[in-house]
């Protein structure tokens, strides 16, 4: 650990807190459909998209019909990426020919980006074209991250709201995220990205000269792909010389903002945000890791003033960051500490005047120990899942700082909007829990807590839990599950938890050695993240309508304040705890169990 | 209710795809084109006519006149930069340990005298595979055996390496780094001249 780690985590977070009012405030007065400085420009085409489409902005839903027109909504999306991926061979902006995703990864794809997981069994620049990736993955970027607005906008509408049915109106949500907030963002924000080095163009890949030509060994095969055997019976191998290099590019730019600013995650190219076109420079990486907790954060402050009392946005806030401070803290000290193994090889692992030292495979040099770690908790924390390091080859303490931070449910900043309504939900447990306590009746926001409310809270916590247990249990004890594990022992039993926590989480990243893309995993994991989201989603809404018909209660001598230090406390006690008691026995026979080989 | 809203579902879908699959991105490429015209194609490094490589993507070294980047796991060669890949080999597999092994060794045997411990990042796979930068510890670990096998002073490939030193952005974000690229260029260059 070095003074100047310290200062950048210590930086990192005061300019995301900075950010967040400013922000959240454009963001309460776009939703509440009040002029906010884009309109001129952008009003006229909320109200042609209204009048192609044939809605109605005035027109409230209640949570059911809500609910039917996010789950249609996603259901076209989905229906419409799986064929996109089927036929992308057919389809133009097709420079490298790459031809159709096989059906269950096209599926598992399709799933995943449009339940804003972005969960990748495929390696960006070897599989998707640049059609499916422009005008496929990246349209899922930004509409299932507004779905997930919206989702929130009506729980948000729930609370403040009383005796009445209606929630607002989905395709209002979803447009007015989509074009004030989303677009306008990731427009300035590609533009810096490729002023950093990211690329974005429409032609094919480059090809340079190596300084050095390479060569390598490879089985001989014939032309059925079999391996050609020598006099003696082996596989004969053959010389290859490598003197140019192909270089992946494409509209990279475009689609890199929105991953982030969206918690979606899905890299352009395989090795994510590692990639030096994807990540260029310490700045680009700066502004990719604060693009993750942005929207997030600053919904916070948006939740506040629309709920009329900011102080409630600022206190989930804090119980956010203090999380996040004190795992990203954790990640920093353990991955500082390097890998004991390299110690006793003759490698210099101190940290120095000339290098920042530490567990350094999977990382890039530019980045160093800190900024790998800040983002690795960030983008764990919330549901974003790229990467900038590979969190497989972090040291056991390291890889549980991204694995416990998507066990908590991603409500810590969590997913675009549906990190904010999740970690609503845990404040409702909180108060309930406190109400037992004392013997009264809970509240929240004037709100009162009922057996009705409770149920659908329960829901929200138990689902995640057991759709990703019971699929790491099955994974390990079966020969088709254990195939794709890469790395031995107690590491490879995380990876699989890893896996189902991620996607079951709707986060999306990996402990990459997991060789995911299988059918086993591909469905299995289509599944989970299905679950994740709407299984979820459907409860929130459901939560949502019930909440708005009641009345708004007085605040009384008796009502639990939830702005204070003390209920920040116990919030972040109650999200600890429920993570770490449904997980702990998991954890034990994965990091915690190599961490003490 | 599901009939009545799947006319918009659809209707929505499409005009936000139009918006943000279409428009966006060539919005975005229209622009980044005029204002950043070598950024967009993917920084690329041109001698003579002729493209050398990317500013930010590295290349694979392993002959002892040049300095050696960081061990990288594309396959089915290293440096690939058309299917990036960390290695993901996990902190306590014997794969890892028997590769660290052996990359110190190779250092070794490339540089007998040299006693110094190895900088960890030069024995270590980038996560990208790519990665265009080396640590100063690493570069300076190399200086020897570089000098030497050139017959330079190792002033003048302490100079070559200051000039390709990136400090850190705004003096605070990221780590210093040597750009390995530009130095191994630098070096040729230098050795020309002389010849």
């Amino acid at each position: 650990m070095t003074t100047h780690g310290v200062l950048q985590i210590t930086l990192f977070f005061v300019v995301l807190v900075a950010l967040v009012k400013p922000l959240g405030w454009y963001m309460a007065r776009v939703f509440e459909g009040k002029p906010a400085g884009l309109n001129r420009l952008l009003a006229p085409v909320e109200r042609l998209i209204y009048r192609l489409c044939g809605v109605r902005e005035d027109e409230e839903m209640n949570w059911q019909r809500y609910t039917v027109a996010m789950l249609l909504f996603s259901l076209v999306g989905l229906i419409v990426l799986y064929l996109q991926q089927r036929i992308q061979g057919f389809l133009p902006l097709n420079p490298q020919k790459l031809g159709a995703v096989s059906p269950d990864s096209s599926l598992n794809t399709a799933v995943s980006f449009t339940t804003n997981t972005n969960w990748q069994g495929y390696g960006g620049e070897t599989t998707m074209s640049y059609l499916t990736q422009m005008l496929g993955l990246a349209v899922h970027n930004f509409v299932s991250a507004a779905a997930g607005i919206a989702i929130l906008l009506a729980l948000i509408r729930g609370f403040t709201r009383r005796s009445v049915e209606g929630l607002g109106n989905f395709w209002v949500d979803l447009t007015r995220s989509t074009l004030y907030v989303l677009l306008p963002l990731s427009f300035i924000f590609a533009l810096i990205l490729v002023a950093q080095g990211v690329p974005q163009t429409f032609g094919a890949y480059k090809t340079a000269k190596l300084l050095q030509p390479t060569s390598y060994d490879q089985a001989v095969l014939d032309q059925s792909g079999n391996p050609v055997l020598d006099e003696q019976g082996r596989p004969k191998r053959e010389k290859v010389t490598v003197t140019e290099q192909s270089i992946a590019v494409g509209p990279a730019a475009s689609q890199i903002a929105i991953k982030q600013l969206g918690t979606n995650g899905g890299g352009f190219f395989n090795a994510n945000s590692a990639h030096p076109l994807e990540n260029p420079t310490p700045l680009s990486n700066f502004l990719e890791m604060i693009a993750i907790l942005l929207i997030p954060a600053a919904l916070c402050y948006t939740f506040g003033l629309m709920v009329g009392d900011t102080k409630q946005g600022w206190a989930i806030l804090a119980a956010m960051t203090v999380v996040l401070v004190m795992f990203t803290a954790g990640g920093y000290w353990a991955e500082s500490a390097g890998n004991p193994m390299a110690a006793g090889a003759g490698v210099d692992q101190a940290a120095g005047n000339l290098q920042p030292g530490g567990n350094m495979e999977g990382k890039e040099v530019r980045f160093g120990i800190a900024n790998s770690v800040i983002w690795a908790a960030a983008t764990t924390a919330a549901s974003n899942g790229s990467v900038n390091s590979m969190h497989d080859s972090y040291t056991p303490l390291g890889g549980l700082v991204p694995l416990l931070l998507m066990q908590f449910g991603e409500v810590i900043f969590g997913g675009v909007g549906s990190g904010l309504y999740g970690m609503l939900v845990f404040a409702i447990i909180a108060v309930f829990v406190a109400g037992l306590m004392v013997g009264r009746t809970p509240e929240y926001l004037g709100k009162k807590i009922e057996a009705y409310e409770m149920k659908m809270a329960s829901l929200l916590i138990l689902i995640m839990p057991i759709t990703v247990l019971i699929f790491t249990a099955v994974a390990v004890v079966t020969d088709i599950g254990k195939a794709s594990i890469f790395n031995p022992g107690a590491h490879g039993f995380s990876e699989v938890l890893y896996a189902f926590t991620s996607m079951g989480n709707n986060n999306g990243s990996a402990f990459g050695g997991l060789g995911a893309n299988t059918p086993f995993y591909n469905l299995t994991g289509s599944f989970a993240m299905l679950v994740g989201r709407f299984w979820l989603a459907v409860p929130t809404l459901a939560l949502a309508g019930s909440l708005a018909k009641k009345k708004r209660l007085p605040i009384g001598v008796g009502t639990l304040p939830t702005h204070t230090p003390l209920f920040v406390a116990w919030l972040i006690g109650v999200i600890v705890i429920v993570g770490a008691l449904t997980f702990f026995p998991a954890l034990a026979l994965g990091p915690i169990a190599e961490h003490f080989k | 209710m599901w009939k009545r809203e799947l006319r918009p579902a659809l209707l929505m879908f499409l005009v936000l795809t139009v918006i943000t699959g279409a428009l966006y991105p060539l919005g975005v490429t229209g622009i980044a084109g005029l204002l950043f015209p070598n950024q967009v194609d993917g920084s690329l490094i041109r001698k003579e006519g002729e493209v050398v490589g990317s500013r930010l993507v590295g290349q694979p070294f392993d002959d002892p006149k040049y300095f050696w980047g960081r061990p990288s796991a594309t396959g089915p060669f290293p440096y690939n930069a058309s299917a990036s890949s960390g290695s993901n080999l996990g902190p306590a597999n014997d794969v890892l340990k028997k590769a660290v092994a052996e990359r110190v060794a190779a250092l070794k045997s490339a540089d007998p005298e040299n006693t110094d411990p190895v900088p960890v990042d030069l024995v270590t796979a980038s996560g990208s595979g790519l990665d265009p930068h080396i640590t100063p510890a690493s570069a300076e670990y190399q200086v020897g055996r570089v000098a030497k096998r050139r017959g330079l002073e190792k002033a003048v490939v302490r100079g070559l390496i200051s000039g390709q030193t990136e400090g850190r952005q705004f003096g605070v974000l990221g780590e210093q780094r040597v750009h390995l690229l530009g130095l191994n260029l630098a070096l040729d260059d230098l050795t020309k001249k002389s010849q």
